[in-house]
């Protein structure tokens, strides 16, 4: 007797009749909308930050290297063929042979000691590899690793990690985004509850017409249906409004940002919403909208019978 | 249609409402349930319609033994059942249309469907072209024979009455009674509660007497115009 498209009509007629009510009352259903919208929105644009401070330094997020410096005893042949059994290593990304020469002639030029270093006999500086693993090599576990498999040579003299600021950055990043989960985790929950207590206050509003429709055989998923419409379009109509928070914020903070930037010669633009992040969004509000309903109803409709 | 098998009735708060009750309304019958208030009157209609489940005994209706139904299934077996009630409780933020068409929208009526059968019911009670008002701009008269038009619009074999005429006058409800009796004549079960005896005996239809949550009498006399025979039952 149910066909699919009875099925479909039934449910077209629920969702008509969610949206009608949701028109009704403009107020109500903007405030709701506003605070979900902002739940949503808040570990959105957290997200984001992450996002652009990652791939704003992004250049040398994965700039990590190290420099092995070989005993000064170690003659330049030997260097070239240790970089070569060095760059057989899967973790390995580049090997450069920095000759003694060459880190005299530079220091030289760089550091003002030109005089100084004219008065020496001999060349002080050893030969020196300079290493830069592959990026996906570049975590703090696989950086030690790597600086202990050379500082096991017995040719090297110290291994020295150049950018142990980048791996704290990357770690400020790992902290930001475990807070964004937080965040999402924590509104989620937010979400479910003014949709819940949204959707109860409405329940305990129509108790006539539900009990009116169980008298006249309405089953429990009838009577349950446009309230599961209500939460999901609470859902989808919070995802919107956090989408047009988002890409209001990134349109106020285009111009600081790209000041900063240049301020950092670099020419770096801040990244809107990408299609997963709205992706989620919308995935999320609606899922939330719709179980906060369903919970709810759950709760309330079982309760309510014709007497 | 209905039977009731030495059925009692005790409400969570301890008030026995009935007590050992046995009565049979036959399929296409009209029969009335009279009584003082108190009476036990409503307790039946509410068995009947599987508002509550019978504390004792067994409720038969349409074959259905109410007191074993399980949830799941109450909603079909409520269709199956047109009900009136006295304050007729009607939607009073839906037009009229909306009120008559709910029991075929919740049986997943296709809308043609429903457009015809709504006009329908609301010709048979005499408020066609009254579509789109709400509820309060009707008289009460009107307004309970919304209620009726609800009640049958999905032409259901059982139709269960609880003082549908309480607050209507005399010449109103004598009208109401008798569109009652026209969907008898096709066929339909009728069982309706009343406390107005004037009417009673005008219809002339079988009546069953209730008191202090026990049958007291029943009559089975149905010649029209006769005064329904009261017969002792103990």
């Amino acid at each position: 007797m149910m066909t699919p498209a009875i099925l479909g009509t039934r449910h077209a007629q629920a969702l008509l009749g969610s949206l009608g009510r949701l028109k009704r009352n403009p107020l109500a259903t903007a405030l709701t909308l506003l605070v979900i919208g902002l739940a949503l929105a808040l570990p959105a644009a957290l997200g984001l930050f992450v996002t652009n401070a990652q791939s704003a330094t992004g250049g040398f997020s994965h700039a990590v290297d190290m420099s092995v410096y070989l005993k000064t005893d170690v003659p330049l042949a030997k260097a070239q063929q240790l970089a070569v059994s060095a760059r057989q290593r899967p973790d390995v990304g580049q090997v450069t042979v920095i000759p003694a020469d060459q880190g005299l002639d530079e220091f030289r030029k760089y550091s003002g000691f030109g005089a100084a270093l004219d008065a020496l006999k001999s060349n002080p500086l050893p030969n020196v590899l300079h290493v830069v693993p592959r990026a996906d090599a570049s975590s703090a576990a696989d950086l030690e690793s790597l600086r202990r498999y050379f500082a096991a040579w017995p040719e090297v003299d110290v291994v020295q990690l150049d950018t142990e600021w980048v791996l704290r950055f990357n770690a400020i990043l790992a902290v930001l985004r475990r807070l964004v989960l937080i965040a999402a985790v924590l509104l989620g929950a937010g979400v479910l509850a003014v949709v819940g207590n949204t959707i109860r206050l409405e329940i305990l509003n129509r108790r006539a017409e539900i009990e009116v429709t169980k008298l006249v055989g309405g089953s429990n998923a009838f009577v349950r249906r446009p309230f599961l419409y209500t939460g999901l379009l609470y859902g989808i109509g919070g995802a919107v409004l956090a989408w047009a928070i988002l890409e209001v914020a990134v349109l106020v903070l285009d111009q600081p940002v790209a000041t900063l930037a240049q301020l950092y010669g670099s020419r770096y633009a801040l990244q809107g919403p990408t299609g997963e992040v709205l992706a989620v969004l919308f995935g999320g509000g609606t899922a939330l909208g719709w179980l906060g309903a369903w919970i709810s109803a759950q709760r309330h409709l079982r309760s309510i019978e014709p007497d | 249609m209905i039977l009731f098998e030495r059925v009692s009735k005790r409400y969570p708060n301890g008030r026995e409402a009935l007590t050992n009750v046995s009565f049979r309304v036959e399929s296409g019958e009209m029969v009335f349930l009279t009584g003082r208030s108190g009476a036990g009157k409503s307790t039946v209609l509410k068995l009947v319609a599987l508002l509550e489940r019978p504390s004792r005994g067994t409720v038969t209706v349409n074959d259905k033994s109410t007191g074993t139904l399980k949830a799941r299934h109450i909603p079909a077996f409520r269709r199956q059942i047109g009900v009136v009630f006295q304050d007729h409780k009607l939607l009073v933020d839906r037009p009229v249309f909306d009120n008559v068409a709910l029991p075929l929208v919740v049986a997943g009526s296709p809308l043609k469907e429903i457009d015809k059968r709504v006009r329908a019911a609301l010709d048979q009670v005499g408020l066609l072209g009254k579509e789109r008002m709400l509820p309060a701009e009707l008289s009460v008269g009107e307004q309970q024979r919304v209620g009726i038009a609800r009640a049958v619009v999905s032409k259901p074999p059982l139709i269960i009455a609880d003082e549908p005429t309480g607050n209507l006058d005399p010449d109103l409800a004598l009208e109401v009674m008798r569109l009652f009796r026209r969907f008898s004549d096709v066929g339909v079960t009728v069982l309706v509660a009343t406390h107005d005896h004037h009417i009673v005996r005008e219809l002339a239809k079988r009546e069953i007497v209730l008191a202090s949550g026990e049958v007291q009498a029943q009559s089975g006399d149905e010649s029209p115009g006769a005064l329904p025979h009261l017969v002792p039952r103990r």
